[in-house]
């Protein structure tokens, strides 16, 4: 590992082969031997539908994926910019601490899930469970969501250009969801609020930082009624 | 967990290839499903009065002289016998509801896997990487097939319950998840006179379907029923003589996606178990919705 670090230290680029080499080969170099190599740049080639690629990533670096990913993609990313030439399986930036992942294709289910900073970016459409849990992730998509997305989401921001599925926002906590296109339906505890002044500044910052065209008026808000935060037993057990 | 793939060809001449291009997508879904495999190829179909049936025995070197013998004796010299080490398949002129009972009676420890005009099963325990080779799945030729891997959860593991399951002829069904009413399902089945051959969670299901489809109607009205009465979860792979169709339930967490070209349709639980695929990065790439019933013909 040392020699390939060794050699593309010179201009800071270093592309990995996924064909012929491992997952393991490419996580144990951004793991360990990424923050003295010198590398700025990781190309990560025939990625297969493999899973974990470039997850538990700790270091600020550009990490292009030719092509699409299996589950885990940029697990737990902490500082790195990672972009997706590709569509990812399950759980893309589950738990991401900070960085940017960018999608250009479309994300299976569980997008972004109890990610804790950061930015995630899904060009296409994401299905179901996206922002499951969210702990202050900004996720925003291009395409539409699936069901039961923003589940419990607590902090954060989901905003979504297209349609959102059954049960958007289920038992939310204070995160806040952004949905341009159709619901088909809330889940329990979420409701349609007013756009403020400043959920306008946020939508229209969030499309910036995604690099998505479209106007803030057009979004509606979704947030938490706050009424499932207490115990209530005139309720009868129903929501 | 479990592992499904199917692989539909759109052109009569890539049916040769059928098998070569399947199996390294039935390899890569060995992590899902560690202990068991099988799989069901459909073939250009008998003629309208032959049937062909799928045959299990208990043991490698069993004795299919002393079989074919008896079945020619009983049923005339026009029956053929393809053997491959546990596995047989019988050609004949003789409908399911007179071999089925034939078979059971003078041969007990044979178990009949399948019964149509197109279809035959293969299924086994082991790695799905030996199971492969074992039974030559890469020279396997057809218009389309239906593959699993299998980690149990509902019953043991064995031959009988690998998947595919059977109900009928020329229909199968693979699954990933498990039906949590299998026995509610069993009862009001058996209850009509249908049975069943294991205990196992997918075979209710498999049985289900056949029986809405005995009812009259459609596969897609079938699966719709099946969206009222299956509890639990599953993405069901089905292949019918002419056709594969894919489903998921309502809560949609068991994974599939689907690759389709000029060429071919393929699905598989994963990605990566299509990746090696001609033509694939210019595929149409998606994941089937919850409770949409997805379907193609040959």
């Amino acid at each position: 590992m040392e020699r390939v670090a060794a050699r593309a230290a010179a201009n800071g680029e270093l592309t990995f082969d996924l064909g012929q080499r491992t997952v393991r080969d490419l996580n144990q170099f951004l793991h360990h031997d990424l923050p003295d190599s010198g590398v700025r740049h990781v190309e990560v080639l025939h990625p297969g539908g493999r899973h974990a690629i470039a997850a538990g990533v700790n270091h600020p670096v550009d990490i292009d994926v030719r092509g699409h990913g299996g589950y885990y993609l940029a697990g737990m990313n902490k500082f790195a910019t990672v972009t997706v030439h590709g569509n990812v399986g399950w759980g893309v930036a589950e738990n991401m601490m900070s960085g940017v992942v960018r999608v250009k294709g479309f994300a299976s289910e569980s997008a972004g899930a109890s990610g804790h900073g950061g930015t995630l970016i899904i060009e296409g459409d994401a299905s179901l469970r996206c922002g499951i849990s969210m702990k202050g992730i900004d996720i925003v998509v291009g395409g539409s969501i699936g069901n039961y997305s923003a589940f419990m989401a607590q902090a954060g921001h989901l905003l979504v250009c297209g349609d959102a599925g059954h049960a958007l926002g289920d038992s939310l906590y204070e995160a806040v969801i952004y949905v341009r296109g159709r619901i088909r339906s809330l889940g329990a505890d979420a409701r349609i609020e007013e756009m403020t002044d400043v959920d306008h500044a946020k939508v229209r910052e969030l499309l910036d930082r995604a690099g998505f065209a479209g106007e803030p008026e057009e979004f509606k808000r979704v947030a938490s009624a706050r009424q499932l935060y207490h115990w209530n037993a005139d309720a009868n057990q129903e929501y | 967990m479990c592992g499904i793939v199917g692989l539909l060809v759109k052109k009569p001449e890539l049916r040769p290839r059928l098998g070569e291009w399947m199996v390294p997508m039935l390899k890569e879904m060995a992590a899902r499903g560690p202990e068991s495999a099988g799989l069901a190829v459909f073939t250009a179909p008998l003629a309208d009065a032959e049937r062909k049936y799928s045959l299990h025995a208990p043991d490698w070197g069993y004795d299919w002289g002393a079989f074919e013998g008896e079945f020619i004796k009983r049923f005339g010299p026009e029956a053929q016998l393809g053997v491959l080490g546990n596995h047989a398949i019988l050609t004949c002129d003789e409908s399911a509801s007179v071999v089925k009972p034939w078979v059971r009676h003078a041969f007990p420890e044979l178990h009949v896997l399948a019964a149509g005009r197109a279809m035959d099963i293969y299924k086994d325990t082991g790695n799905p990487v030996d199971v492969a080779d074992r039974y030559r799945f890469a020279g396997l030729e057809g218009s389309h097939l239906v593959g699993h891997t299998r980690m149990a959860t509902e019953s043991a593991v064995t031959p009988d319950r690998a998947h595919p399951f059977t109900a009928g002829e020329d229909f199968c069904l693979v699954h990933n998840g498990t039906i949590s009413n299998p026995f509610m399902i069993r009862r009001k089945l058996e209850h009509r006179g249908i049975e069943f051959d294991t205990d196992n969670d997918t075979e209710a299901a498999c049985r289900y379907l056949a029986w809405r489809m005995g009812e009259g109607d459609t596969l897609e009205a079938a699966l719709a029923h099946g969206f009222e009465e299956l509890d639990g979860f599953y993405t069901f792979l089905i292949g019918t003589g002419n056709k594969l169709a894919l489903v998921r339930d309502a809560f949609a967490c068991k994974p599939a996606v689907v690759a389709e070209t000029d060429e071919y349709v393929a699905i598989a639980s994963e990605f990566r178990s299509l990746a090696h695929l001609p033509g694939v990065d210019d595929a149409k790439l998606f994941e089937p919705m919850p409770e949409e019933v997805y379907s193609w013909s040959v």
